[in-house]
């Protein structure tokens, strides 16, 4: 099955097997692989990226799905020397340890923060949050990290 | 150097410019030219024989380059996976471990063991041979219930009564002479939950062959690739360590699930040798649950004697440890020197017995989860102790008072094998009741009460023995190996340094908090230290990262190679001032001849070594790198106070954490923004042990919390933000003061917990986990 979508901003034409999954496009297909797999029952996050201007966990997108799509992975938001501002203030706050869900974390924070209309509190946060696992640091310095955000984005 | 990015500065971190860009190195983002795929066929059984195996219709599935049985491993003298901590029973007898090959081959023995492995084209062609594999099994009753398994069928033909040891420490004639002389004596009875580890990223492998050298590269999620090399080479010979590479390149969290060696990149780097291929493997999260080593699993009955003023005079336990179907890396050491020897706390009990006995049932293999041992010695005596408080109607702050070691007793012997080389327990207590407003308490539990609602306060003062290890001790004690470490620094021509640790990072953050050593110590700009760490390649024989080890041992490493590399820069100084090398001193990155103006930078000195025209070629090597091995005298004894404070909805069950304030001990601290994230993280799991987390197996061994659906992990709207303080009292014994701060959290906080829910409900226990459903009921006194 051929796929047309773009990704990061450039157009990209795949060949990927009928049952594959939009994360699979993006890690083996297009060697995107900051986008991560952490389970197979679509409860960690660690592979939320956006698509369409929403997160989304890329483990549970069929890559048919995503014909004609518009996504944006973790690759595709900032660079060492251009860092979006959630990505700052994750890094400003320690709010990643050993780094594998911070990709699905800066995801899925980037979008409560661009839906949550400045309104966002500590409990907020918690409750938008809660399809992120990280088992390194107990969230706290992410709930920081997030707030903060949501001042500097 | 004090600094911006010295000793003491929360440093903003090196590894996070790639982790939060996408751009980490984990082992399933790299891939081999031409490589293939491993799926792993399991046993659906808890305990059955296996009678046959037929891989003829795997091998013609489409896209299936070969289907391999243990026997195949066995036939290339592939050996057991071995336990490398020998412990006797209290007859002297040594522990007894049943054959352990990585891919079975007469019987399965818990649910998810593997018994063969499908090498495949695609993922998808290895996932279908893997379905075609025919087995006939023999079933047979599982063993599943610790309290019963001594009396239970018996599951190795090997191991009588299903028990590794039966181990004791600790004098029994003094304490039970505690207990004849004790005014009151507190009983607690406790089931330490099992835990399944859950690192968010899954275990995986891609093991390499190269036909013409002979060599195998093995990229694994391991935390200390040394030592699965040294495993992979001497006991199950897949090739001598010469020939063998390991490479543990980003690992994302291990908690200890990644120290073991497994089955699984046993089997990988084999099959890359018999196919001649490269082999890839990643755990699916389900395989995770199933066959990552868990957690903790005790079975205790703990006493405390005290005398009329709330005095310990005696403490015994007896413990069932869950060893699984098989023994572990370190499984062994786990409930024994990692536990009892932890029983005194931070108390002056006298007289302290502790018996465990080791036993095997048909589940997964346990052993070491974050804090291994020392959270659930921390379970039972500050149980204990809260109880005692209770029964005794003394105020839990002030038992522990009158029983506090005091900062002018140490060196402390503990009844308990142990020395204690410092700390101030009061001091972290003073600290804890201060941020959590103690005196306040009684108004905000009226407040509670008011609204319908029970409110609760639960100390938990723990000690814990870290920076394992003295290697020498733990020889004598049945370790398999030394358990120094080593560090490397090269400093570059151009005065860049370059720090190689045989410790491995995997969240921890050693190329940040090692490069502020380095920066420190010889005056090198922090940007300009580079730190290289999990591989085999690059770093001499080390043991890795376990036990809160990698500062207090892998960092002394640094500090000896440090003041080797300032040594050597004093006399090629000397040399080039004109000075003796007794006239040296260096101080921020500065050579100076002492009560004089002659100066010369460390730079300098450096580019002096590598282009040796003024050098003192005749006496010195030119070149500037060193290397230490160091081995610590003692172990550390991080210790603190931590005091959770909860509110229980009687109607639901549902308990609340309002409050949770944590003081640590760490000795000195390196990077205060990066300790308190190791304190965060630690606090979660062992809250999560305390009210989410539960690995559960039914009555014939099937897994029931088997995925994330089933098995509660602490996500963000669980856990409440965390108040975290320290103290300070330096350790005596190695050159920075440190203790090690990685495994506080989950030691302390679960006991913290569990008191402060008892006391809401004004019970004398409650069962971890703490569900609703469990609270709810403990609250009518079901």
């Amino acid at each position: 099955m051929e796929i047309t979508l773009t990704v990061n901003g450039t157009a990209k034409t795949v060949d990927v097997p009928d049952n594959a999954l939009l994360v699979d496009v993006l890690r083996e297909s297009l060697g995107l692989t900051g986008t991560h797999v952490g389970c197979d029952t679509s409860q960690c996050g660690a592979c939320v990226v956006h698509m369409n201007g929403d997160a989304v966990k890329s483990c549970t997108v069929l890559a048919g799905q995503a014909d004609g799509a518009d996504v944006t992975t973790i690759e595709g938001i900032g660079n060492p020397d251009d860092l979006h501002p959630m990505q700052e203030a994750f890094r400003d706050n320690h709010a990643l340890q050993c780094g594998f869900c911070t990709p699905g974390m800066i995801m899925s924070a980037i979008d409560l923060v661009q839906k949550g209309g400045g309104d966002l509190d500590e409990t907020s946060v918690r409750d938008g949050l809660e399809g992120n696992l990280c088992r390194c640091t107990g969230y706290h310095n992410i709930v920081k990290a997030v707030l903060a955000a949501q001042s500097s984005m | 150097m004090a600094s911006e990015t010295g000793i003491g500065a929360s440093v903003k971190r090196k590894e996070d410019a790639r982790f939060i860009t996408g751009a980490g190195n984990y082992t399933d983002d790299i891939n081999a030219a031409g490589q293939t795929y491993a799926v792993f066929v399991r046993s659906p059984y808890a305990r059955a024989k296996i009678n046959g195996v037929d891989t003829a219709a795997a091998a013609a599935t489409d896209g299936v380059v070969a289907v391999f049985t243990g026997a195949d491993l066995a036939a290339d003298e592939i050996g057991d996976l071995p336990c490398g901590w020998l412990v006797k029973s209290k007859d002297g007898s040594d522990m007894v471990a049943p054959p352990h090959p990585p891919i079975a081959t007469q019987a399965v023995n818990y649910v998810g063991e593997p018994y063969a492995v499908v090498i495949g084209e695609t993922l998808e062609a290895a996932r279908n041979g893997a379905e075609a594999v025919d087995t006939d099994f023999g079933e047979l009753p599982a063993v599943v219930d610790l309290a019963t398994a001594a009396s239970a069928d018996q599951i190795h033909e090997s191991v009588p009564n299903n028990q590794a040891y039966d181990w004791e420490l600790g004098d029994k004639a003094a304490t039970d002479a505690a207990f004849d002389s004790a005014h009151h004596v507190a009983t607690v009875d406790i089931v330490n939950n099992r835990l399944i580890p859950n690192a968010i990223e899954p275990r995986a492998a891609l093991g390499e062959y190269d036909a013409a050298a002979g060599t195998y590269t093995l990229h694994t999620t391991s935390q200390n690739p040394h030592l699965e090399r040294l495993v992979l080479a001497a006991f199950v010979n897949v090739a001598p360590e010469a020939r063998l590479r390991v490479i543990s390149p980003d690992v994302g969290g291990g908690f200890g699930s990644k120290i073991f060696v497994y089955a699984e990149e046993t089997a990988v780097i084999w099959a890359a040798g018999k196919v001649r291929r490269p082999v890839k493997w990643r755990a699916e999260r389900s395989e995770s649950f199933l066959a990552d080593c868990h957690g903790r699993d005790h079975v205790t009955t703990a006493q405390l004697a005290l005398d009329a003023d709330g005095k310990f005079l005696g403490l015994r336990v007896k413990t069932k440890a869950n060893m699984g179907a098989y023994l572990s890396t370190f499984a062994s050491s786990v409930p024994t020197y990692l536990y009892g020897t932890l029983m005194a706390g931070q108390y002056t009990t006298p007289a302290i017995y502790v018996e465990v006995q080791s036993l095997y049932t048909n589940t997964a293999p346990v052993d070491a989860y974050r804090g291994a041992g020392r959270p659930e010695a921390t379970y039972v005596v500050e149980r204990c102790v809260e109880t005692a408080a209770r029964e005794m109607g003394i105020d839990p702050a002030e038992i522990r008072r009158r029983n506090f070691i005091q900062p002018g007793d140490f060196p402390y012997d503990t009844p308990v094998a142990l020395t204690y080389d410092t700390g101030d327990y009061e001091a972290s207590l003073d600290k804890a009741l201060e941020h959590i407003d103690y005196a306040g308490f009684g108004t905000r539990r009226a407040a509670s009460e008011s609204a319908g609602r029970k409110r609760g306060i639960g100390f938990s003062c723990y000690i814990e023995a870290c920076g394992l290890a003295p290697s020498q001790v733990a020889i004598s004690l049945g370790a398999g190996v030394g358990l120094f470490e080593v560090g490397e620094v090269r400093v570059d021509v151009t005065g860049s340094v370059t720090v190689v640790t045989g410790s491995h990072s995997h969240g921890q953050s050693h190329e940040t908090t090692f490069a502020q050593i380095i920066s420190d110590k010889l005056g090198v700009p922090f940007e300009n230290v580079t730190v290289l760490h999990g591989d085999t390649g690059r770093s001499d024989y080390a043991l890795g990262t376990y036990g809160s080890r990698s500062l207090a041992v892998g960092g002394s490493a640094i500090i000896s190679a440090t003041d080797k590399i300032i040594a050597k820069g004093k006399k090629i100084a000397a040399h080039i001032l004109e000075a003796q090398e007794d006239q040296m001193d260096f101080a921020d990155g500065t050579f100076t001849v002492v009560d004089s103006n002659q100066s010369i930078t460390f730079g300098e000195v450096a580019f002096a070594a590598y282009v040796p025209q003024n050098y003192p070629l005749e006496e010195l090597e030119p070149g500037l790198s060193e290397k230490a091995f160091y081995d610590p005298p003692n172990f550390t004894y991080p210790a603190g106070a931590h005091i959770c404070e909860v509110e229980v909805d009687p109607d639901t069950g549902v308990v609340d954490i309002v409050d949770f304030v944590a003081v640590d001990d760490f000795g000195h601290v390196v990077n205060p923004m990066i300790v308190e994230g190791q304190v965060h993280g630690g606090l979660a799991q062992g809250i999560g042990q305390a009210l989410l987390e539960h690995g559960v197996y039914d009555d014939t061994g099937q897994l029931l919390s088997g995925s994330y659906m089933d098995y509660t992990m602490p996500r963000a709207d669980d856990l409440p933000s965390f108040t975290v303080d320290t103290t300070v009292t330096p350790c005596t014994h190695n050159p920075l003061g440190v203790k090690g701060c990685g495994e506080a959290g989950a030691i302390g906080s679960t006991a913290a917990v569990m008191n402060a829910v008892t006391d809401a409900l004004g019970v004398a226990s409650v069962p971890m986990p703490a569900t609703p459903e469990t609270v709810w009921r403990a609250g009518r006194g079901e």
